[in-house]
């Protein structure tokens, strides 16, 4: 097909199964009905977090958590002993957990 | 600060509140300073304390308080005063309590999580009939604005903005700019809730102390502080989880019994977190520090809260 803005040959590209019309002198690109949604779908799946290396200390299921909370990663693990949260632990309790 | 001369005066006074007979202390302890600031000035003696409420602190008010805290209906909730009024010292009333032994700062593991959370369930759980009238509406929203405004009146500083957009995205009511919404549960609350408001008095039950605050609102600002310390990243998602059990076994209305409670947590703790970094900044820029990581994690906080307004993601409308 023809691009419709210059006229000039396209091409057809496969991104992740989703076919792309790209245009040879402007650059310019063709999406076909549903395939900006497609798009932004795979982009979404591209957004979310690796999964856990095995063996990583699991998340509390029971404890949700809002929007602005803290990275699930940022609490260094459970139980609060030891490492990097058990410092952080002791230095926030004793200030952060006492003040008004 | 107590640039005015009252701790002296204030001493004398516990002392004689220990030993009304004797011209002099006859029991040879000193005097302990527990607090000293404008809205609060401490003093123990043996088993006695006397504290120094601000001086802008509405005496109708306090009455109210003080009859909640010394009403039978409150006895292992409250610490009861030792004397039912207050009196006057430089501008300021004073009331008497009995001592109690305080949570100990530096044993995270033996913080009374279950028993807060037991003892603020209990509170919320007041039924109406017993409440004096003239309780006035408890103070959280006013103590947040108060910590903002002492922000803006700290200067400029560089954590500011965060901060303020945080506040900037919260409710009306939640600034202290408007009536609670009568769609929010309302219930006695503390006002002020954090582990230094137990203590452990002489029947060795732990008690909430601290009434300065305390009245009708929503029991969630209660939760709120926890909930916000977890939600930052300084309280572990077990003792959080502990805290939180605990409330809802005892019956506390300020969450639903089995389902996510932030839709009722989100506001509060949102405002508790931007009290929080806005005093952390003020502290800093008087002692001319700079922010240490556990105040930099509630800055961080800010930010991110302003990124996600209330009443968008999940529908934390009211």
């Amino acid at each position: 097909m023809q691009c419709p803005k210059c006229h000039a040959p396209m091409h057809t590209y496969n991104r992740n199964g989703v076919q792309i019309e790209q245009c040879s002198g402007c650059r310019g690109i063709f999406l076909d009905y549903g395939e900006l949604e497609s798009l932004t779908r795979l982009e979404g799946q591209y957004a979310q977090p690796a999964p856990p290396p095995p063996g990583a200390p699991q998340a509390y299921p029971s404890a949700p958590a809002p929007a602005w909370g803290a990275p699930q990663g940022g609490h260094g693990g459970h139980g609060g002993h030891g490492g990097q949260y058990g410092h952080h632990r002791q230095k926030s309790f004793g200030r952060m957990l006492f003040s008004s | 600060m107590t640039a005015n001369g009252l701790l002296p005066v204030l001493s004398a006074k516990v002392r004689g509140a220990v030993h009304p007979a004797a011209g002099a202390c006859v029991c040879g302890t000193g005097d302990s300073v527990l607090a000293d600031r404008p809205d609060g000035t401490v003093v123990r003696h043996a088993g006695t304390v006397a504290k120094a409420h601000a001086a802008d602190t509405e005496l109708t008010a306090l009455a109210a308080r003080m009859a909640v805290a010394a009403h039978p209906a409150f006895g292992g909730i409250l610490l009861p005063p030792l004397r039912p009024g207050a009196v006057e010292l430089h501008g300021r009333p004073v009331t008497f309590w009995p001592y109690g032994t305080p949570v100990d700062r530096d044993d995270p593991d033996a913080a009374p999580w279950e028993e807060a959370a037991g003892l603020l369930a209990r509170l919320h759980r007041t039924p109406d009939a017993v409440l004096p009238s003239g309780l006035p509406p408890m103070r959280g929203p006013a103590k947040a604005a108060r910590a903002i405004a002492r922000l803006r009146a700290a200067g400029p500083h560089p954590a500011a903005a965060p901060v303020l957009r945080a506040w900037a995205v919260l409710p009306a009511w939640a600034r202290d700019e408007a009536p609670m919404p009568d769609v929010r549960v309302r219930a006695l609350c503390h006002g002020d809730l954090h582990l230094g408001q137990l203590v452990r008095a002489a029947g060795g039950d732990w008690l909430l102390i601290d009434i300065d605050d305390l009245g009708l609102g929503d029991p969630a600002w209660d939760l709120a502080r926890p909930a916000a310390w977890f939600a930052c990243g300084l309280l572990p998602p077990d003792e959080w989880d502990r805290f939180l059990t605990a409330y809802r076994k005892a019956g506390g209305p300020a969450v639903p019994a089995d389902s996510d409670p932030w839709p009722a947590l989100d506001v509060p703790a949102r405002a508790l977190t931007a009290q929080t970094a806005a005093l952390a900044i003020a502290k800093s820029v008087a002692a001319e520090r700079p922010l240490d990581e556990v105040e930099t994690s509630v800055i961080d906080a800010c930010d991110r809260m302003a990124a996600h307004p209330p009443g968008l993601a999940g529908g934390y409308a009211t």
